[in-house]
Parts: structure tokens; sequence; C-alpha cells
């Protein structure tokens, strides 16, 4: 059986207006994968949702909103394992203080609670030049 | 953010006529209701009809209105959530929060009781 691989690679400004496009993207990865047996606008929604907050954490947690600085980010498939990574070039956060649900009267804080939810892995690790969320989703 | 306000007596009905309510536009969503509070607009339906997809900023957003309605003995109440936008609220148990209607129409009938 023929598996296709998928690399993206893209560098958008650290900005949300942004989040749209990088959610798009991941919605339309979900419709075009070759070997995808379950529901394919399920998978769209989740990999938009996951890529927006893991972004929108990175603007605004990892990056301090400073608006000149960017957001790398790269999706991959390989073996039927979708892997993201989200790049960073600031200080950092602390994933694990999230990764418990909030209170339903919690206004912030669910970013990562919803990724961890939704993807089989997820890990937050130093760079060179700041740090890296990566995230795998077993797709079979 | 195309946000539709409109007075409807019992209660205001702000419709949100965007396919995203995220960390872009949530924040102007919050400004707008708190707008309504200080003019004494206490009692909200949000209609989510065109929404197809939320993230954590706005149920964020949504939540910070339910709670400064609910301070002024107001109540904000859901209309209109698609099957992945309701399937959010149940994720992160905020269906156990809000009172979410079918339609905006159901929802305003509900203030008028």
């Amino acid at each position: 059986m023929m598996t296709d691989r998928i690399a993206v690679d893209i560098k958008v400004p650290n900005q949300t207006r942004y989040l749209c496009l990088i959610g798009h993207i991941g919605e339309n990865i979900a419709r075009t994968l070759r070997d995808y047996s379950g529901d394919r606008e399920k998978l769209a929604f989740d990999l938009n949702l996951v890529l927006t907050e893991a972004m929108a954490n990175a603007i605004q947690h990892a990056n301090e909103g400073d608006p000149a600085k960017e957001v790398h980010i790269e999706i991959s498939t390989v073996s039927q394992r979708l892997t993201i990574k989200v790049f960073d070039f600031g200080p950092g956060f602390d994933v694990e203080q999230y990764i418990e649900p909030r209170h339903p009267l919690e206004e912030n804080g669910r970013g990562i609670y919803l990724i961890h939810t939704i993807m089989d892995e997820i890990s937050y690790n130093p760079t060179d030049e700041g740090h890296v969320l990566e995230m795998v989703m077993n797709l079979n | 953010m195309n946000l539709q306000i409109e007075d409807k007596g019992a209660a205001v009905l702000l419709a949100i006529n965007e396919e995203r309510l995220d960390a872009h536009n949530s924040g102007e969503l919050k400004n707008q209701m708190l707008k309504l509070f200080e003019e004494g607009k206490n009692n909200l339906v949000v209609d989510l009809q065109a929404v197809r997809f939320v993230d954590s900023s706005g149920l964020g957003a949504l939540v910070s209105g339910f709670k400064n309605a609910s301070s002024r003995n107001g109540n904000l109440k859901l209309s209109g959530l698609q099957l992945q936008v309701k399937s959010m609220f149940e994720l992160t148990r905020l269906h156990r929060v809000f009172e979410i209607y079918t339609d905006s129409a159901e929802a305003l009938a509900s203030f008028q009781q």
C-alpha cells in the first residue's frame, strides 16, 4: 500500500489575524489525507482547533504579543502519525500547569487542555531560539 | 467583527455573523457585551448560528459575558450552536453553565416567561 508523506512548513507574523489561515490549512490536510477511515469533518475541526490554540498560545504567552516576532509551524504525516510542531521565539510558559480542565467559569487557560484532549502526545521543549510545542496524533 | 445587535425588549440579541469566534475577534465581542452591560442591558442572547468554529478565547469571552450578566441579575443565553461548536461546550463542561436553545426566537421567548 502506498503511504503519502505530507510536510508543510509555515512562518507567519506573531499576530492573531493569521490564526484563520493556519486553522484552514489543518482542515484541508484532514480532508486530503489518503488513508484515513475516521470522521474527516471531526478531524478537520480538531486540527483547526489544535493549530489555532497552539498558535494563539505562542502569540500571547511565549512571544509576549510582540507583532514583530514570528511563529513557525511544521505539520507532517509519516506512517499514520501526524505531527504538529509550533516554534516560538520567546521565554516560554509552563504547559503542565494547563493540562487539567479548568473550572467552567474560568475565562482563560483552556487551550492546552483542549490540545491535550485531542492529541495523543504533547511535549514542550526548549530550542536554541525559544521553545517548541510538539503534538502527535495517531491516525489509525 | 460582523456583529448584529438588536434590542428585542426583554433581551438584546447579538448575532455573530462570522465563521470563526477565536482569539482574533473574541475581544471585540467581550467589549460589545461590556458596553451593553454599562447601558443596563443585562439580558443577552448570543446567536452562534453562523459560527462553525470556536476556540478557547471565544469560549472565554462568552463565559465573561455570562458572569457579568449574572452579577447584574441578568442572564446570557446561547442559540443556534452547530454540532462541532456544541461539542466544544461539552468538552469544556460549559453546556452545564449556559442555557442553550435551538434558535434565537426560542432563546428570546425564554426571557419573556
